[in-house]
């Protein structure tokens, strides 16, 4: 089953690798200047990368559910 | 030029002066630091030793609550400076500053500012931008956590976007709730952390449940 992880508009991704050295699970790679996300059941969705990205190229988006009763 | 002149010309305080002469005599009260992840590098509450210039990295300036609750007041990156309003009124740190990865510094001791500005008085004009455009940018911050009840519009937000985890709801990032509530992403991250705490919702890795609907419903109150 394929884990969910941050997304990356690689439009707006300048290759500047903040986001590699924040992330605490190693799941961020740059690959020939622009950035690739790697599978990792480590991601604990801490928001980070998104918040560290200065062109806001990486989004954490929540799924909103109501629990069932 | 040097690196460190070019650098200083990026920078909002030393960007309009004339030469390389004025930049190479401010170089000569700079001094480098770097900073590994994780570092703090100023703390609220101390009193202030330099100006710091961020030449690379990223730098987050928060303010910790007693209880032990952080609040983001922004993040500063390459060209920016950050420990200016402690620098100017000589009270003590306003705010924490940690490095959030491994960061270079450049900085100023306080007392060399000031030799700084007599020596070149185009760089009075800039402090002022610089902090006004600082002021500007908190009492947007202020405006929002005191007029606003934005976890009233967070809660509606969550309300009008919630699937029963079946089908594959529209998904929701801080920052576009933080569009559609008109307000900053750190106020929605606190607003969160509110309903969390009181059981309206629980925070699950990239889910948002929510626990209790009607109770949602009500703190949307009239805004639903």
């Amino acid at each position: 089953m394929s884990v969910e992880m941050p997304k990356i508009d690689l439009e707006k991704c300048d290759g500047c690798g903040l986001c590699v050295e924040v992330c605490r699970c190693h799941a961020i790679v740059l690959v020939k200047g622009k950035i690739k996300i790697i599978e990792s059941k480590l991601c604990g969705w801490c928001l980070q990368c998104e918040l560290i990205c200065p062109q806001d190229a990486i989004s954490c988006p929540y799924e909103i559910v109501v629990e069932k009763r | 030029m040097t690196d460190l002149t070019d650098f200083l010309q990026l920078t909002p305080y030393f960007n309009n002066l004339p030469g390389k002469n004025e930049l190479e005599g401010i170089g000569r009260y700079v001094s480098e630091r770097k900073a590994e992840k994780g570092e703090l590098i100023v703390a609220e509450g101390d009193q202030p030793q330099s100006l710091y210039f961020v030449v690379s990295g990223a730098i987050k300036l928060f303010k910790t609550s007693p209880d032990g609750k952080e609040q983001i007041f922004g993040i500063v990156y390459k060209g920016g400076t950050f420990n200016d309003v402690a620098v100017f009124d000589g009270g003590r740190n306003p705010f924490s500053a940690q490095a959030m990865v491994a960061s270079m510094l450049y900085s100023i001791r306080k007392g060399d500012i000031e030799i700084v500005i007599k020596k070149h008085p185009g760089v009075a004009i800039n402090v002022g931008r610089v902090l006004a455009s600082q002021v500007r940018q908190l009492g947007s911050l202020v405006e929002d956590l005191s007029f606003k009840n934005v976890t009233a519009r967070v809660a509606k937000i969550l309300v009008e976007n919630s699937g029963d985890g079946s089908g594959r709801p529209h998904r929701l990032t801080q920052q576009d709730m933080a569009a559609m509530a008109g307000t900053a992403r750190e106020v929605v991250g606190r607003s969160l952390k509110s309903l969390e705490e009181d059981s309206v919702i629980k925070m699950e890795r990239h889910r948002i449940i929510i626990k209790d609907i009607d109770m949602l419903k009500d703190i949307a109150g009239a805004n639903l």
